[in-house]
């Protein structure tokens, strides 16, 4: 029965093909808005688990202050110590499930060689940083391995400053100025590209001890420990947190897994995705709607053809079939159409702009087809009852 | 096979009922040929249609094969329009965009029946009507002969035991007319209970009998025979 039903109802749509194709454009492109969008959604939310999967899920940062609402009012205590040097060191000797602890301090500083010269992101921390970050080396080699409070004046270069820098030059052993300090180039880091924000390749990384004292300051922009497996995360943060309440007197710094961080962008990215759909979802809401006019005229157009159908034997049921597997079709046919238009357009932006995340989920394809089912269905089952609930002397007779 | 008893039909309008049929009573036995005759608003129609099981009846009890159809629900009722009764309609409600083919195989459509078996029988049909060779045409390739012939064939596809015909020359001219009344006719002969209602005298000769309605009561029982060519008996 249903494939007659099909059948017949082909049979009408083709008979209206202008009608019919202008319904089917109004539901593609609610369809494929939704393809297109959540096709963005996702691929932004790929593109963040991966950023921060690429620097390891071992990772953990330990940040001054708290991160919670408190009842005190602002400026009535509750000031955050600094993260020290001397915190670093506590936790270095106190913390044995840890891979790295690896301090961080950032600022901005004017580097210049010659006549050559940029602003740029300045990173203070130690040896270890490389392992903890998974950076790798182009030439020379990074930070020595000394006295985190010792400020020695050698610098390493992000790829794109050395080549910046020193066009057609060799770095390695130059002198550059950073601020007001004049400082040696030992290395180079390998093309890394962004890391959680932050453009690699476009930094310089000096020894902590030196970082804080060109930027004038006693507190580390945080530490970051390095678990050896991930399952000691969660207790090595526990023991961050107790060594330095127990050094600050109070609890006033933040530690975040990796896994926390994923998981809040991850759901940040969830709730735009789901906007984005939303916001798509209007547009389907407005070609349903077409979709429900278009049947509220066949409806009306085929009265007297309902009539016949009555007369013929059909019940109110089989009228229902008739206008529902007709809206279930347009919509459907919509849905497909919509469907190939999103993924082919998700195609060619990535093509074009290899730079934009975006790859639509496997379930998104199924829900897409679903939802204009369901569209379909909604705004169809209206003029299908319509239709049914026709008296067939009345219809006949086309009153 | 059909035994009317004290059948009304009114419609409200305006908040008052108007009686289109009143007290009517009425018994046709199988395979008979009856027409329905009477002045416009006689309640023609509505009795046809009552008959039909496409109108139920205000009042009275409507017995088909014995059984009383006028409590029946939709859908049982609908069964029965499918299974037991064939219509023909004098301005044909043909279904533009399918073929004679494809309209004679419809009411096989909602009956449940193998596409494969709706052709073969569709096909047969036609050909009994004398259409195998328009079997792909749409009703507006088709002469309004062939169009009523069409309609006959979706009538009898379901081998109704009644054929209901409401002016089934009514669009034709003579010469298709007398074409389509000989058909009718010849179902009849093989056992098919045929009731027409019609305004055409020669027509309504043709019948073993011929019901008069006036003012929505039958108010005149005429053999065919009996009625002079030319002249309805309530003129």
């Amino acid at each position: 029965m249903l494939l007659d039903l099909m059948s017949l109802a082909w049979a009408a749509l083709a008979g209206h093909r202008l009608r019919t194709a202008l319904s089917v454009v109004g539901v593609a492109v609610g369809i494929a808005a939704v393809v297109a969008l959540t096709a963005l959604g996702e691929g932004a939310r790929q593109y963040v688990i991966q950023e921060f999967t690429a620097i390891g899920s071992n990772l953990l940062s330990v940040l001054p202050g708290k991160t919670e609402t408190t009842g005190a009012m602002p400026g009535m205590g509750g000031v955050p110590h600094d993260l020290t040097l001397q915190d670093l060191l506590a936790l270095r000797r106190n913390i044995h499930a840890a891979q790295y602890i690896v301090p961080v301090s950032m600022g901005t500083e004017t580097v210049s060689h010659g006549e050559r010269r940029r602003q740029i992101a300045v990173i203070g921390s130690t040896t270890e940083f490389l392992q903890a970050r998974e950076l790798k080396m182009a030439q020379g080699q990074f930070l020595p391995a000394s006295d985190v409070e010792r400020g020695t004046p050698v610098v390493v270069l992000g790829h794109v400053t050395a080549r910046e820098l020193f066009p057609g030059q060799q770095p390695l052993g130059q002198v550059v100025r950073v601020g007001e300090w004049r400082m040696r180039v030992i290395g180079v880091l390998a093309e890394i590209g962004t890391q959680l924000g932050i453009k690699m390749d476009e930094v310089v990384i000096v020894p902590v001890g030196t970082g804080m004292k060109m930027f004038n300051r006693s507190s580390l922009f945080r530490i970051l420990v390095k678990v050896r497996s991930p399952k000691d995360l969660d207790g090595t943060c526990a023991q961050v947190i107790t060594i330095l309440t127990e050094r600050h007197d109070e609890e006033d710094v933040t530690c975040i897994t990796q896994k926390a961080v994923i998981s809040t962008f991850s759901s940040i990215l969830q709730t735009l995705t789901l906007v984005l759909v939303a916001i798509g979802a209007i547009s389907l809401t407005v070609a349903g709607i077409g979709v429900m006019n278009v049947m509220l005229v066949t409806v009306a157009e085929r009265t007297e053809e309902i009539g016949l159908l009555r007369a013929l034997g059909a019940t109110r049921g089989n009228i229902l079939g008739v206008f529902l597997v007709e809206a279930l079709m347009l919509a459907g046919l919509g849905g497909m159409v919509g469907l190939l238009v999103g993924l082919g357009g998700v195609h060619l932006l990535t093509w074009w702009y290899p730079a934009v995340p975006a790859a639509a989920p496997a379930w998104a394809i199924g829900a897409a087809l679903a939802l204009a089912l369901i569209v379909g269905g909604m705004f169809g089952v209206m003029p299908a009852r319509r239709a049914a609930k026709l008296d067939p002397i009345m219809a006949l007779q086309r009153r | 096979m059909i035994e009317l008893q004290h059948i009304a039909k009114s419609f409200e309008v305006g908040g008052q009922p108007i009686f289109a049929l009143r007290d009517t009573s009425e018994s046709i036995q199988a395979g008979e040929y009856v027409a329905i005759v009477g002045p416009s608003g006689s309640g023609k129609s509505t009795l046809l249609n009552i008959i039909g099981c496409l109108l139920r009846p205000s009042e009275g009890a409507y017995l088909f094969n014995g059984e009383d159809v006028s409590q029946l629900e939709d859908r049982a009722l609908s069964h029965v329009r499918q299974h037991q009764i064939g219509f023909i309609f004098q301005s044909f409600h043909l279904v533009p965009r399918l073929t004679a083919l494809e309209n004679v195989a419809l009411p096989m459509v909602f009956a449940g029946i193998a596409s494969s078996e709706r052709q073969l029988r569709a096909k047969d049909v036609l050909e009994s009507v004398g259409l195998s060779d328009r079997a792909h045409h749409r009703p507006n390739q088709l002469s309004v002969g062939q169009r009523q012939r069409v309609v006959i064939a979706r009538a009898i596809i379901m081998q109704p035991a009644v054929l209901l015909a409401d002016e089934p020359t009514g669009n034709l001219d003579t010469h298709s007319g007398q074409h389509i009344m000989e058909l009718l006719e010849s179902l009849n002969a093989k056992g098919l209970t045929l009731l027409v209602v019609t305004h055409d005298p020669n027509v309504a000769r043709r019948a073993n009998r011929v019901i008069v309605l006036a003012d929505g009561q039958i108010v005149k029982h005429v053999k065919g025979e009996e009625m002079s060519a030319g002249s309805m008996p309530f003129v």
